[in-house]
């Protein structure tokens, strides 16, 4: 079990340099560079003046000594310009050459300054993953039960009612994008169109409190459109279970259907969705820019989007290594739980 | 439903058919099927996959399914109609007063639920046990089925138990709560023969101290008769003959059943001079029958326009001594049932030429890491194959007999040259081909050494006709310049496996599973080998049609010449067809010899246990009772000293504690006869012969 957890931390983190390492050389190459730079200082600035900015501020040295220091594993660079004025990448504006620090990268815990929020981006991350991630729980717990419940009900009597009109439902949830159903949802329930006027059609006051008002519709749009997806998965290891010989077992030794479903199928058919359902989270971290932007929530995805966009470099940076821990964590859970479930596969 | 002192017969079914609903409409599976069951007694059920004895066992159970439907007669369970019983005192009675043990144990047990569980619900259902109870039940039922360790085997998961520890489980849970009727079905079918041996010896001794009443569905006449007082045999979805187990097979009076003996080797039997009868033609598939008789087109007696008439039904067959014995045929007291078999064919017996395969001290190691996923990079050895040397020489057909695990299809693997050899060598003609692999290896030497499969349905492409199929075989091998050539080649193959060339036009579903596996013959000769691996090629195959596709394999061996390496673990087909014998156990020859030699003492003990655990189908035959202990054990983590010493019935014999630490020697017996045994020579020499046969009355 020490080896395995060793061997996917190794694996966590050569995947995060490699990872950095690439989309570092694409927010580096001169044309972003010069977009960055443009954003940054003015719109109309002539190429001798991008130049300036930019070598003014470091960006223009070798592209490997840079990375490095970003790792922080080579020290940062400084320069001192002609009106004597120090400065540097890890110079904080009062500082002199004798005070500033040497290294400042990711190893230092230190991952640089947005460029966009003006802001340090672990704090950013901080702050906005602490607020996707709220919207995540909330997805999750009303997403997985519902789903698990509607694939093993549909899936239970293959073929009958039930199966079909739950399946109907799965499909539809799962065939309409989040872009669609959202609207619907904030015209039904919080337009004056058709006035029911339930809920709220902006989740941005649940930045600062959840209520039910202001974030049923943002939840509800997400968790519908993945539901359907999980739904369906469940329902069809449900119905493949449920032809099993043991299921014939079980019937043949008086076990009444309920305790059929709950105690022999079950367990049995939840081994395939449960990896669906811990791909659900890698998906969520960037599949909610839709909605986050549609009820102008400001978490994750929507920062992402906005660094993307303006070519904020350590900002995609720093969201690249959460990106890849969380991919690889929720795995490692998967992988584990997949063992609990499962116990023809066992740690050795 | 209360366990009343009930006397009358626990089962009764009257006139019973049972319809499947499809799209394509109604297809009767069972028809005008009647038998009953007194209390104690065990009933057989035997017929060919297809013949509905298995929807007899369900319809029993009342578990049709959605499409099936009992669509005529009834079914009385302890003289109460199973048809009135609600769907909760159905419940009740299943588990509790009808119990059922499955073909394959290891699909029938929860693979994600302890043991201990699954058999504790047995009573938690039934008598409202609690669960510390319904445990120390389960525990003592665990140990009556003989499983050793029982505390372990109840905390353990159906997949860390081997299949004939698995099946002892299926057979503990349905005798949880000792139920009035047991329906066995194929219950070891799945199993090795020295493993079933001893689920067989269980099942007769449980049904005796418990009186209760057995259902036993099998296909093959030997099981049936050692553990059966009557049986009933089922040909395409009708009971053809049904008694008591001496009148159906001493004084069988239906044809079916006669020819169904006469295509099954027993004793006596001889490639030669007594070769099978084959059952010609194929099995009807349900929408396909005849009218009249469904037996009628394959039969030898058929009189047309009084077989293939009208509805015929189960007539008596009065006589002094017969019990209950009926037919399903119009001319039974027509018939010559004595009138010797209509002269077959007598054959030469073919000398064996040179020789053509040598093995010398071939090992096959393999090494495998613990568990796949969370390997912590521990590794084992595998030893499949343990220093074997044997010789085959041309036209002679060398059986390979042993149960799974034995290591004898790695064996045909590194023949086929699928695996490499760890160490030493195989000589084709004088051409070391141990350490090539396939790809390696020249045309010639790839169709020198061929294959028959032991699964006909997998083996062909389902998205190819036959004819290109075989076509393509002729292509690989540069057998005919044109395609022209190669066509006319692929239709004498046809005719050479006995199919109609028309069948070179036809998809693989189209075809029968015996008329698959001679395609699968037929694309092994495509390019004349001289030397054919038929990995158990007719296990998979109904009775009727293995002995067809055991004569035609000889017919074309007679031929052609060609050296055939039979793999299989049935050892009556063995002795009909093979002239030499090489018995494996665990990876090692444990006994090599003619045919002769090895069926007759003095025997290797696992060759001895592994004749005596065979059933053979006739009353004549008296067996002496070897059963083994235990399962085979894994070649991960083999015994010490002799591979067999864990289950050896002689063990005792041999002095001191030479069994555990040395790994016998190959001792030669007589003339090409090889034993790999401590025993002593005065030992050997006592052994009684396993079967004998009684003197005929």
């Amino acid at each position: 079990m020490l080896t395995f957890l060793l061997k996917r931390s190794w694996i966590m983190l050569l995947t995060a340099l490699c990872l950095t390492a690439i989309v570092f050389f694409l927010t580096n190459i001169y044309p972003n560079l010069e977009k960055l730079a443009k954003t940054q200082g003015n719109m109309r600035m002539t190429d001798e003046q991008v130049e300036r900015w930019l070598g003014d501020r470091g960006y223009l040295r070798p592209m490997v000594s840079r990375y490095g220091e970003w790792l922080g594993v080579m020290p940062g660079w400084t320069n001192t310009d002609e009106d004597g004025k120090f400065t540097g990448r890890c110079v904080n504006p009062d500082d002199t050459p004798e005070t500033a620090s040497r290294f400042c990268g990711v190893l230092q815990g230190d991952f640089g300054m947005s460029t966009v929020f003006k802001e340090e981006v672990g704090a950013i991350i901080v702050k906005k993953m602490g607020l996707t991630g709220m919207l995540m729980l909330w997805v999750m717990i009303v997403m997985i039960p519902m789903a698990l419940i509607v694939g093993v009900l549909a899936g239970m009597k293959e073929g009958s009612r039930t199966d079909r009109s739950l399946s109907t439902f799965a499909i539809t949830t799962t065939a309409t994008p989040e872009y669609v159903s959202g609207v619907i949802f904030v015209v039904i329930f919080s337009s004056s169109m058709v006035g029911l006027k339930w809920f709220k059609g902006s989740a941005a006051s649940a930045m600062n409190e959840i209520t039910f008002e202001n974030f049923t519709l943002p939840v509800m749009t997400i968790a519908l459109y993945g539901m359907g997806y999980i739904a369906r998965m469940t329902r069809a290891s449900m119905a493949e279970v449920m032809t099993a010989q043991y299921i014939r077992t079980a019937r043949l030794k008086g076990v009444s259907f309920p305790k059929i479903v709950l105690k022999h199928a079950l367990r049995n058919a939840l081994i395939a969705p449960f990896t669906v359902i811990m791909l659900q989270f890698p998906y969520l971290l960037t599949g909610v820019v839709i909605v986050e932007t549609l009820f102008n929530y400001k978490g994750f995805g929507w920062t992402l989007v906005q660094a993307a966009s303006n070519n904020d470099i350590e900002m995609l940076m720093g969201a690249s290594i959460i990106a890849v821990i969380f991919v690889l964590v929720t795995q490692l859970i998967s992988d584990i739980g997949y063992v609990y479930l499962n116990p023809r596969i066992r740690v050795s | 439903m209360t366990k009343s002192d009930y006397d009358g017969p626990i089962l009764e079914i009257e006139n019973l058919s049972i319809s499947f609903f499809t799209r394509a409409g109604e297809i009767p599976a069972v028809m005008d099927f009647s038998c009953t069951v007194m209390p104690g007694e065990a009933m057989g059920l035997v017929g060919e996959s297809g013949c509905g004895k298995s929807t007899v066992a369900l319809g029993v159970m009342q578990d049709l399914g959605v499409n099936g439907k009992v669509v005529g007669g009834t079914i009385k369970f302890k003289g109460r109609d199973l048809a009135s019983f609600t769907p909760d005192e159905l419940r009740d009675i299943r588990g509790s007063e009808i119990a059922m043990i499955y073909q394959e144990p290891m699909a029938s047990l929860n693979p994600a639920m302890k043991i201990g569980k699954q058999l504790a619900e047995v009573p938690m259902i039934h008598e409202g046990a609690s669960y510390a109870d319904a445990i120390t039940l389960a525990l003592e039922m665990v140990e009556k089925v003989r499983l050793p360790d029982p505390q372990r085997i109840l905390n353990s998961y159906p997949h860390q138990l081997s299949g004939g520890q698995q099946q002892r489980i299926v057979i503990a849970m349905a005798l949880m709560s000792k139920p009035s009727l047991l329906i066995l079905d194929e219950p070891t079918t799945a199993l090795d023969v020295t493993v079933e041996a001893g689920i067989v010896d269980l099942v007769k001794e449980l049904g005796e101290t418990t009186g209760t009443s057995m259902l036993f569905i099998s296909h093959n006449l030997g099981l049936v008769m050692d553990t059966c007082d009557r049986l009933c045999v089922m040909y395409s979805g009708e009971a053809v003959e049904t008694g008591s187990i001496e009148d159906v097979f001493d004084h069988m009076r239906h044809p079916y059943t006669q020819a169904l003996f006469r295509s099954i080797p027993l004793p006596g039997a001889d490639k030669n001079a007594r070769p099978l009868v084959a059952i010609p033609g194929n099995f009807p598939l349900p929408h396909e029958r005849p009218p009249g008789c469904n037996f009628g087109p394959r039969c030898d007696y058929f009189v047309e326009g009084r077989c293939n008439v009208g509805v015929i039904s189960m007539s008596d067959v009065p006589g002094k001594n017969r019990d209950r014995h009926e037919s399903r045929c119009v001319k039974w007291d027509e018939i010559d049932w004595h009138a010797p078999i209509a002269a077959k064919v007598e054959t030469e017996v073919t000398e064996p030429g040179d020789v053509i395969l040598k093995i010398q001290d071939l090992k096959k190691y393999y090494e495998v890491s613990a568990s796949a996923l969370f390997s912590s990079g521990e590794r084992r050895v595998v030893k499949a194959n343990e220093t074997l040397s044997f010789e085959a020489r041309e036209a002679e057909t060398l059986a390979i007999v042993g149960e799974s695990g034995c290591g004898k299809s790695t064996l045909a693997k590194m023949l086929m040259g699928l695996e490499t050899a760890t160490d030493g060598a195989i000589t084709l003609e004088n051409k070391d081909i141990g350490n090539t692999e396939i790809e390696d290896r020249d045309t010639r030497t790839v169709a020198d050494i061929q294959m028959v499969f032991q699964n006909p349905f997998d083996t062909l492409n389902p998205s190819h006709k036959v004819g290109d199929q075989i076509i393509r075989v002729l292509e690989k091998f540069g057998v005919g310049a044109t395609v022209a050539e190669r066509n006319e080649k692929m239709l004498e193959l046809l005719d050479l496996v006995k199919l109609p060339r028309e069948f070179a036009g036809r998809m693989p579903r189209q075809l029968s599973g015996g008329q698959k596996q001679r395609v699968g013959i037929a694309r092994a000769f495509a390019g004349a080998p001289k030397i054919v691996v038929a990995d158990e090629p007719v296990s998979a195959l109904d009775v009727s049609v293995q002995a067809a596709v055991t004569d035609l394999l000889m017919e074309i061996q007679r031929v052609s010449r060609t050296t055939l390496l039979f793999i299989s673990h049935d050892l009556s087909i063995v002795r009909y067809l093979a002239d030499r014998v090489l018995v494996m156990y665990l990876g090692h020859i444990v006994e090599l010899g003619t045919t002769d030699q090895v069926f007759s003492p003095p025997y290797h003990p696992y060759t001895e246990a592994l004749l005596s655990a065979v059933p053979i189908a006739d009353t004549k035959i008296k067996k002496k009772r070897i059963v083994l202990d235990g399962d085979i054990p894994s070649a991960m983590n083999p015994p010490s000293g002799c591979p067999f010493q864990t289950r050896c019935a002689r063990k005792s014999s041999v002095p001191g504690n030479l069994c555990e630490t040395q790994v016998p020697p190959m001792r030669i017996l007589a003339d090409g006869h090889q034993v790999k045994c401590h025993l002593s020579d005065d030992v050997l020499e006592q052994m009684e012969p396993v079967i004998t046969i009684v003197a005929a009355e």
